[in-house]
């Protein structure tokens, strides 16, 4: 797991490694202190020397400040290394979700992929941050004081070569335990905020049909669950301090028990033991420090798993390379067939075949379910058709690199976004170095300079989040002027006039029809929307019904006719 | 993202610690026991190293080898009791945390359930899903680790300081005196990097809002190629981000080896001073010793002290932060009405019975039980309503809807439409005027009842994870399997759900993600059917399925509404038109009323609507 990280590592490699080189000067210094105090006592107080006293005791002074510098140092270093690992990591992450296709965004929703680029990254940058410290004091405190006793008694060292051991054993047993005993906790944890989740965002639907009582019954469940797993992996991770104190005692027991035969025999001496009990609390105590570390990377695992799966999530689409341009727009669909998972039983739209000419206007109508949505989503390759092919001007669209592919195809979707931004910022999606006459232009089409004269600061009126103090309608008609920016040579409108009235949504249709040299597509379940069409094809259950004019279909295709009769008594001929 | 929230402290305390201690109290013998052996714990580990000097001075030194047997055996059982003791605690507290914690999670979210909705409308998901989520964790985390941390570190402080002025009074003067330097430090440390952390707060929210906003903008950005764009602005925010976490890392982590090197200048000075004093002969040499291992371990339990501190403190204000919650007043319900089933008696009178037609069960003065039969008779009279004090949205509104009758609102977006539909089953109390059931004020009513005698089918679904079946089975749990079928076909949902791999046995995941609008409409629909009320309210029911489909259903539609009273509020005036009466709506004013035919022949508003010159929204 950590390998797969490694890049990160080296990518802020220098502060690591000085933050490293800091912390292990400072845990030197920790264990070079104590012994200029124990010449205090043994050389100084036992000579009555005064002045080495004092001098001995500036040394420590000395000593403790430059180990003050070198943590200052280290605190630093390990920050920037810390959030540069993150930052790196993110910005991966960040670039991986933009490379992404339609289908791997349904794969993972929305929230879920907010999360993982965020909070999922700040608790792995977390446990880098206070783990790095200990992971590096912990061995060198354990490797110095280890020599340190075997120099001074190898006897006495036997003993903790048989303590350590037996702890490395305990702990690994615990976190063997652990491992997928956190895994469970974390998924009960998203059961049950899922549960929490879908209860506030549904709260009138609870009210209203009196479920206060059975949600409770289903959170009870959850939470008992989330509890219970919890409640199993602190169990095994509350085991690490027993275990530890068990073989410390043992150990100090045991030290002082050979220790005082050997001294009793002669081979050893008094302050060779006092010195070997205080190497003994340290050897053991930075393993204690070494497994609070691994508990801790434990537990972000599953963050640094969810953060994997993202950045491993192969990307279905990859342009072609062939260098070419969509000119014409001209469109072909041959025997093509669709669904959005591969696993699905039935296909979404199934054998279709279908031309387009240059420069045609074409509508598309159907009922709820009958793939409007996804025929014309394959255009700019949002999603790849499952077989037959589709072709742009005679190339077929796999052909096209993306960013030519989708620079060409204008398109509004059904579920639209405006971001926060001032309007011009918005519109100049369409087109970054659009000028202020085809903004005008784009806007005049759209008619959004109706509401635009009246926003407070016109073109650049700030948008909060998602475009909130703008009607239905008129976040409709920015889209489609938004789109208009990109001249694009095919132009989709996938139901994005609905919330529009019908008058302005006529003076947008006479707006489109003096695009030249565009293809047009629109999806509507408005027939007044699409009967001037060039051609409309009628679509049922995934497959094309008909294909033809507005008085065609309306001669003879019972589909059409129903809904231009429902929608004739609707209004007022 | 406790990093960040170590620095928060409750505002008032206080109230926090009561509500706090409300859980703590019931498991306070557990705790009490809990207190009790990491105090033996801890004087095991302290007294563990003072009887080194004894065992070293009279039995090892005279070379009395039993005698240091028998010590070794006392110690042994001192540190058995220790190390039993840590294995009591950390078990005992395992169970007692998520006990607690168990308890305040599902406190809140029962007390949640019985909030206002104008309670949700004044806070979003998100800060109320932040409640279960980020202040449930540092809750559990404080009583996981902190709360034995804190007495721990703070016994063996006292443990210390005691051995210290035993050793000698006169130079734990200097340890008091550094003692009060790490405090002031820490205290001036917390202020200072509260500031950084709440710039890097600041940052952090920047570059997540940008997140958050164009990963679900996602298919936007894509369609526009806007990928690179997004990916340098992306750039710029993180890097801000990662200077700003830098300094304010950098700060705390200052903390540590400044109080180490404190602790450290101490033991230098009392090494130094110690020294002289046994020159002197004031103090004896193996007391010197050990007062300057007992110096050595100050630094850790005070740094460890003061770090669990401050998770206790972030745990307080989480407890703050949910203790306001559980302060919100719920629903307010003093309605004794309840609903009843009741047969016609051979006297002609009605009687409760188990099955039957539905009545109102009311409580006469006289002690006697009215039985008022449920027909769905609604009127509103002179009803004044607002969700903020002095806006009111609805202004004097009188209607009435007969048993069986259909009523239609029209009218722009804020006009007023959805919040009717609110008052009629509660989900909002009038300002003033009143909303009689049958008769009834609806504020006599058991909520539980009058909900149960209205179905509300929204504009938005909210499906729940689960299958299809259960979704349905939502409007009725005790409908059977034929039940829910016989409404999916009544809402036209039978033949969409058929084609689903595994049918009603669907399972439907993250709020219907893989259904479409007109599809998840109508499953709603369908549970509406299901619960079979009297009345009806449909608030923009069918707005995302279309015409066609529509059509299909309004048959259905049709036989659903038959016998029901129905508010229907339409975004579509084709769905409106049949209407028994259809009331046009603006500014909290009925503007028009009547049927769609004299609506038209008025050429008002609903005219101008009608013809497509206004624009729905």
């Amino acid at each position: 797991m950590l390998k797969r990280f490694r890049k990160y590592f080296i990518k802020t490699k220098k502060d690591f490694i000085i933050s490293t080189v800091c912390v292990s000067f400072e845990a030197t210094f920790e264990l070079i202190i104590p012994m200029i105090m124990a010449s205090i006592i043994d050389v100084g107080v036992a000579q009555r020397n005064k002045s080495y006293i004092l001098q001995r005791s500036f040394l420590m002074i000395f000593c403790s400040m430059i180990s003050l510098v070198l943590g200052l140092f280290y605190a630093r270093f390990a920050a920037r290394a810390g959030q540069r690992f993150g930052a790196a990591l993110r910005e991966d992450e960040y670039r991986k979700v933009q490379s992404f296709s339609f289908s791997n965004l349904d794969h993972f929703n929305t929230p879920s992929l907010i999360t993982r680029l965020t909070s999922d990254i700040t608790i792995l940058q977390n446990t880098i941050c206070n783990g790095l410290r200990p992971m590096v004091r912990g061995p060198i405190m354990m490797i110095m004081a280890l020599s340190m006793s075997i120099l001074m008694s190898p006897q006495l060292a036997i003993v903790f070569l048989i303590a350590m051991p037996i702890l490395g054993i305990c702990l690994f047993l615990i976190f063997r335990k652990i491992g997928p005993l956190y895994g469970k906790m974390q998924k009960a944890l998203d059961k049950l905020n899922s549960v929490v989740q879908e209860n506030l965002i549904a709260i009138r639907t609870v009210k209203s049909f009196v479920r206060g009582k059975n949600e409770n019954q289903k959170f009870e469940n959850v939470n008992g669950a989330f509890c219970n797993s919890s409640e199993q992996a602190f169990h095994y991770a509350s085991l690490n301090l027993p275990c530890f104190q068990f073989v410390m005692y043992a150990t100090i027991l045991c030290i002082l028990w050979f220790g005082g035969n050997l001294i009793h025999i002669g081979s050893m001496k008094v302050g060779a033991l006092t010195g070997f009990l205080s190497y003994v609390l340290q050897i053991l105590n930075s393993l204690m420090m070494i497994s609070n570390v691994f508990l801790m990377l434990s537990r972000s695992t599953t963050s640094a798993n969810r953060i994997l799966e993202v950045l491993d999530e192969p990307v279905d689409i990859v342009g072609g390379t062939e260098q070419v341009k969509v000119e014409h727009g001209s469109i072909d669909f041959d025997h093509v067939s669709f669904k959005y998972r591969k696993t699905a039983k039935r296909d979404v739209l199934s054998d279709i075949c279908l031309h387009i000419d240059a420069g045609q206007t074409v509508g598309i109508i159907g009922g709820t379910g009958a793939a409007k949505s996804s025929l014309v989503q394959l255009i700019p390759r949002l999603y790849d058709v499952g077989s037959g092919s589709l072709k742009i001007d005679g190339h077929d669209v796999r052909e096209y690199p993306v960013a030519y592919l989708r620079d060409a195809v204008g398109m509004v979707l059904q579920k639209n976004t405006l971001f926060s931004g001032t309007i011009r910022e918005n519109l100049k999606w369409g087109n970054p170095e659009a000028t202020q006459e085809e903004l005008d232009w784009a806007c005049r089409t759209a008619c959004v300079d109706e509401f635009l004269s009246r926003m407070p600061e016109g073109y650049d009126t700030d948008l909060s989040q998602g475009g909130v103090n703008l009607s239905g309608g008129q976040k409709q008609r920015l889209c489609i002027a938004r789109a208009l920016l990109k001249h694009p040579k095919i132009l989709i409108l996938d139901d994005s006039t609905s919330a529009v009235d019908t008058a302005t949504e006529a003076r947008i249709r006479a707006g489109l029809a003096q695009l030249r040299g565009t293809t047009i597509l629109i999806i509507s379940q408005r027939i007044n929307s699409i009967e001037h069409a060039d051609r409309i094809i009628v679509l049922e259950d995934g497959k094309i019904n008909e294909v033809g004019t507005h008085d065609i279909l309306l001669a003879h295709n019972r589909i059409y006719r129903d809904i231009y009769e429902i929608q004739k008594e609707g209004a007022i001929a | 993202m406790a990093r960040q929230m170590r620095h928060e402290k409750p505002k008032d305390l206080k109230k926090t610690l009561k509500f706090i201690s409300r859980y703590l109290k019931k498991n306070r013998m557990a705790l009490a026991v809990v207190v009790i052996l990491v105090t033996i714990s801890s004087l095991a580990n302290i007294f563990g190293v003072y009887l080194f000097k004894p065992a070293i001075n009279r039995y090892i030194l005279p070379g009395n080898i039993p005698g240091l047997f028998r010590m070794l055996a006392l110690m042994g059982i001192l540190y058995l009791a220790g190390v039993l003791s840590s294995y009591g605690y950390t078990q005992l507290m395992v169970k007692v945390a998520q006990k607690i914690v168990l308890e305040i999670r599902g406190d809140l979210f029962r007390k949640v359930q019985t909030l206002p909705l104008s309670f949700f409308d004044k806070n979003t998901h998100g800060e109320l899903m932040s409640r279960f989520t980020n202040d449930i964790d540092t809750i559990s985390d404080a009583m996981n680790n902190s709360f034995t941390a804190v007495i721990q570190s703070f016994i063996i402080i006292v443990g210390t300081f005691t051995m210290l002025i035993v050793l000698s009074p006169l130079l734990s003067l200097i340890v008091l005196a550094s003692f009060f330097c790490m405090f002031l430090f820490l205290r001036y440390s917390s202020k200072k990097s509260h500031i950084f952390f709440s710039q890097q707060q600041k940052y952090m929210g920047d570059l997540n809002g940008f997140i958050e906003e164009t990963v679900a903008g996602q298919k936007v950005v894509k369609v526009f190629n806007h990928e690179s764009a997004n990916l340098k602005q992306f750039i710029v925010r993180n890097k801000k981000l990662q200077d700003s976490a830098t300094d304010a890392l950098t700060y705390s982590g200052i903390l540590v080896p400044v109080v180490v090197s404190i602790s450290y200048f101490n033991y230098a000075v009392s090494a130094c001073i110690g020294a002289f004093l046994a020159i002197a002969g004031w103090m004896d040499l193996g007391s010197l010793a050990s007062y300057l291992v007992y110096v050595r371990q100050t630094a850790m339990p005070v740094n460890q002290f003061a770090q669990q501190l401050n998770f206790l403190m972030a745990a307080l204000s989480g407890a703050e932060r949910i203790s306001e919650i559980m302060e919100v007043s719920p629903e307010v319900d003093q309605g004794t009405v309840t609903l009843a089933h009741a047969e016609l008696g051979k006297d002609g009178m009605l009687k409760k019975s188990d099955k039957g037609i539905w009545v109102w069960c009311r409580m006469a003065s006289s002690g006697q039980v009215d039985l008022i039969p449920l027909r769905g008779d609604v009127r509103f009279h002179d009803v004044v309503f607002g969700y903020e004090p002095g806006q009111p949205i609805l202004k004097k509104i009188s209607l009435y809807a007969k048993p069986g009758q259909k009523i239609a609102f029209v009218g722009s977006t804020g006009a007023g439409k959805t919040t009717i539909a609110s008052l009629i089953n509660r989900l909002y109390d009038v300002n003033s005027g009143s909303i009689t059931f049958d008769g009834i004020d609806v504020r006599d009513i058991r909520k539980d009842d009058l909900r149960r005698s209205t179905a509300v089918v929204l504009q938005d679904t909210h499906l729940f994870t689960g299958t299809i079946a259960d979704n349905i089975r939502y409007g009725n749990m005790n409908a059977s399997q034929e039940q829910i079928e016989q409404a999916a076909k009544l809402a036209n949902a039978d033949s969409f759900i058929q084609r689903l791999p595994d049918g009603y046995d669907t399972l439907l995941t993250e709020d219907g993600n893989n259904l479409s609008q007109g599809q998840r409409q109508l499953l709603a629909i369908a549970r509406a059917a299901v619960a079979d009320p009297p009345v009806l309210i449909l608030d923009e029911a069918t707005s995302s399925v279309d015409t066609y489909t529509e059509k299909l259903i309004g048959a259905a539609m049709d036989r659903l509404m038959e016998n029901r009273t129905v508010f229907v509020i339409a975004h579509r005036l084709s769905t409106v038109r049949d209407a028994k009466a259809i009331i046009v709506l603006e500014n909290g004013n009925i503007l028009e009323r009547g049927n769609h035919d004299e609506l038209v022949a008025q050429r008002g508003r609903y005219y101008q609507l009608y013809t497509g010159q206004l624009e729905l929204s």
